[in-house]
């Protein structure tokens, strides 16, 4: 084997063209890893919105709450499965909810409007919901015109601070809180009591029907008792599931894209590859001749080339994760095209997606050496010694 | 002229080393404009709008219906020369499983407004005259295999069970942001299905002077104002922007990544142009020794950069603009009349001319300055 550190050193001897190979494949690796952020990010939002010990009903046919619709009498009908655990103060942890969208203009430019969710929800949501947590101010009381706002909200609507009253619906509404919701997509809603937005909005009805199962292994047959049950039409829906599927089609759109544009662009650094070994190998060829004279095998000289070429798309690799990471946790937003509705999320760069990101590299650096490495081995000693 | 032929044997020296960078050049430039083409349609389809027409919707929010009532009393409003309603159905296609846009119209009065939708005249008496037909884009046939009489089932989302039309009638829009793949009802049929007769999602306003648009938009508001649900007036082009805001940063992210691609790529054909000087270093000292101006050997190298750069970009614009225009894309209905325009062809043309200067102006510089005694040391 050649040590390693002959080609750390022919590397070195080289500095601007290597640093222009390697700026190339960092380039790949920081849009490869920010555009698979970005989808990570906007799945990650949506999975966490929904947990597993939830069962979320809507009407049959329904593809997401702003399509569905249920009446009181299934709301009572549901209230009533044996399913459902009970909170502290023995009541059945049971949401049936208000679900509609509102415009609102935003802070920094009015003329730009998002749909914002709003969500009319019981007394028992809080609790239903455990990954609802208020930070400031206090809950909205029952009866009152009191709204709670998520916290993503905040920073890009106006008048979202605690005290100020949000008009719509053409009626104020006092803010009364914030909450957060560990990331999920329920930070991009406003909150408040169902009984008082079914008058403003749709009517006597409800959208969704959100319940904790006593235990969440029991959800296929919780599901079966409802769907069977005639005197309703309704898809009962594991929530995490639910949400899920939620950011299928727009998680879809955006890791095709991304895989659809670094791939092309990696092909780009291949080739960039490919033209920086030629050009080592074509002038280094003394060089390798000697290497062979004294014994080295032809598959070691290969190796050895490849190795090169690999390191250099390593550090490649790492300048492409640092120039990613700075993304992490920078907050965009975009319309769920699945519920119509804006939500706000961060890119997501995790551990995983570097080491992927990383392997990409290597692999575009093994790639575009390995043709060039071949020719450095089949080098004929005698021409090459000239 | 007379020295086409060296330039050609330079390209030709390291056929491989040439070929690579040009399809890398050829590769960025198409994946520039890919992602311009992107952000130009979002634009378009946000500037897409008759200057004669309005659109009407509750202001409480887009998903929130108006009564029917309205139109009565919209009609009567000086300045208003017609008007017509819909509303999103939201079906699906395939057991619920193809999605594509579909809504409710009354038929007569929105064709009258939407001269943009073009139907075989005797089509247009076929589907006006059976209250079950649905008038299809001509793309749905292409992608579904559809026939002029056959029966098509959707699935409905928001209004439950299945929905059957007969389709009688294949549009062509004029304008491509209004998209070719919409399948278009009676809006009869579907009051008489959900039996809550007297609903319209939104309503189209036409008008007979642009001109007056702010006044009648403000008056049509004005008499709904201290009714159950008040209404929100504004341009057609104003509504189609808020659904193109809807992408938020999407159009900005698309910018930034063209931008990174053009860079890494000149990276690259920077480093084999300069790679490619190198190696004739001692060439170059012979031809300065025989007679050739430090200027003459600078454009050399540069017209062998700008050969390079540019037989790169007619491959990658070209590309782009043959293969989006033979596959019809739309970007799974997403990206109505997505199409490479003239301005993005020839911003690309400018990125292949920076290319070429940012390439090639290191090595030209090297030959033109290269010091020939020195130089001819290494000539064997």
């Amino acid at each position: 084997m050649i040590p390693i550190i002959y080609n750390v050193r022919s590397v070195v001897r080289r500095p601007v063209s290597t640093a222009l190979t390697a700026l190339g494949v960092a380039l790949v690796v920081a849009v490869f890893i920010g555009m698979l952020a970005l989808a990570n990010g906007f799945r990650a939002a949506l999975a966490k919105t929904g947990s597993d010990a939830n069962v979320l009903v809507l009407r049959k046919g329904a593809d997401s709450e702003l399509s569905s619709g249920l009446g009181r009498d299934a709301a009572s009908m549901i209230s009533a499965s044996p399913h459902i655990a009970t909170g502290a103060d023995g009541r059945p942890l049971v949401s049936p909810e208000v679900y509609v969208l509102i415009p609102l203009a935003k802070v920094f430019d009015t003329t730009q409007v998002a749909n914002v969710v709003v969500r009319g929800v019981s007394d028992q949501a809080w609790a239903v919901r455990s990954n609802v947590k208020v930070t400031e101010g206090q809950r909205p009381a029952s009866g009152r015109a009191e709204i709670c706002v998520g916290k993503r909200l905040t920073q890009r609507f106006p008048h979202t601070g605690i005290g100020e009253k949000l008009h719509f619906a053409g009626r104020d509404w006092t803010v009364t809180c914030h909450f957060t919701a560990a990331g999920s997509a329920f930070e991009s809603e406003i909150w408040g009591e169902n009984e008082q937005f079914m008058p403003v909005f749709r009517g006597d009805v409800f959208q969704s029907i959100t319940f904790r199962l006593k235990d969440p292994k029991t959800f296929d047959d919780a599901r079966r008792a409802l769907e069977a049950d005639k005197r309703m039409t309704v898809d009962a829906h594991r929530e995490s599931t639910f949400y899920t599927q939620q950011s299928a089609l727009l998680g879809r759109i955006l890791s095709l894209l991304a895989i659809m544009i670094t791939s092309i662009m990696a092909v780009g650094a291949v080739f960039g590859a490919i033209n920086t070994m030629y050009a080592a190998i074509a002038s280094r060829a003394p060089e390798i001749g000697v290497l062979l004279t004294l014994g080295f095998r032809p598959g070691s000289v290969l190796l050895s080339f490849l190795a090169e070429s690999a390191i250099i798309a390593t550090v490649g690799g790492v300048l492409g994760c640092l120039f990613a990471l700075p993304l992490n946790g920078l907050v965009t937003s975009t319309t769920n095209w699945a519920s119509f509705s804006e939500i706000a999320f961060s890119f997501r760069v995790t551990p995983a997606l570097l080491l992927a990101g990383m392997i990409f590299a290597v692999v575009m650096g093994v790639v575009g050496g390995f043709f060039p490495a071949l020719r450095a081995a089949r080098l004929q000693v005698v021409q090459a010694l000239r | 002229m007379k020295y086409l032929h060296l330039v050609v044997a330079n390209l030709g020296r390291h056929k491989l080393r040439t070929v690579l960078t040009i399809l890398s050049v050829a590769l960025a430039l198409f994946l520039f404009a890919s992602l311009r083409s992107v952000v130009t349609t979002l634009a378009a389809t946000a500037q897409f709008g008759g200057a004669r027409r309005l659109v009407t919707t509750n202001a409480t929010g887009i998903v929130f219906p108006l009564p029917l009532a309205y139109a009565n009393r919209i009609k009567t409003l000086p300045g208003v020369s017609g008007l017509s309603w819909a509303n999103w159905f939201g079906g699906r296609y395939g057991d619920g499983k193809v999605f594509f846009a579909n809504f409710a119209v009354d038929p007569e009065s929105y064709l009258a407004i939407y001269p943009e939708i073009v139907i075989p005249p005797d089509q247009k008496e076929a589907f006006l005259h059976d209250r079950s037909s649905a008038l299809i884009g001509k793309r749905l046939l292409s992608q579904f295999g559809w026939k002029l009489g056959q029966d098509v089932t959707l699935q409905g989302t928001i209004f439950p069970g299945d929905w059957t039309f007969t389709v009688r009638a294949v549009y062509t829009p004029t304008d491509p942001v209004i998209g070719d793949d919409v399948l278009i009802f009676h809006h009869a049929l579907f009051d008489e299905r959900i039996g809550r007769a007297g609903i319209a999602g939104w309503y189209i306003v036409e008008i007979d002077d642009p001109a007056h648009a702010a006044s009648i938009a403000r008056s049509i508001d004005d008499l709904f104002r201290n009714s159950s649900s008040p209404t929100k007036t504004g341009t057609e082009r104003e509504f189609q922007a808020s659904f193109a805001t809807m992408w938020g940063n999407v159009s900005f992210l698309m910018g930034t990544i063209g931008l990174a691609v053009v860079f890494a790529i000149l990276l690259v054909t920077a480093n084999a142009m300069m790679m490619s000087a190198r190696e004739r270093t001692g060439e170059v000292a012979v031809l300065k020794t025989i007679g050739f101006s430090d200027r003459l050997l600078f454009t050399l190298v540069m017209i062998e950069a700008g050969a390079m750069a540019l037989t790169g970009a007619v491959l990658g614009l070209g590309g782009a603009k043959l293969l989006y225009e033979v596959s019809n894309f739309n970007g799974m209905g997403f990206l109505p009349g997505f199409t490479v325009t003239t301005a993005t062809l020839l911003l690309g043309g400018l990125v292949a001319l920076g290319l070429m200067l940012a390439s090639g102006l290191v090595p030209a510089l090297r030959a033109a300055r290269l010091p020939v005694i020195q130089a001819l040391r290494h000539v064997e």
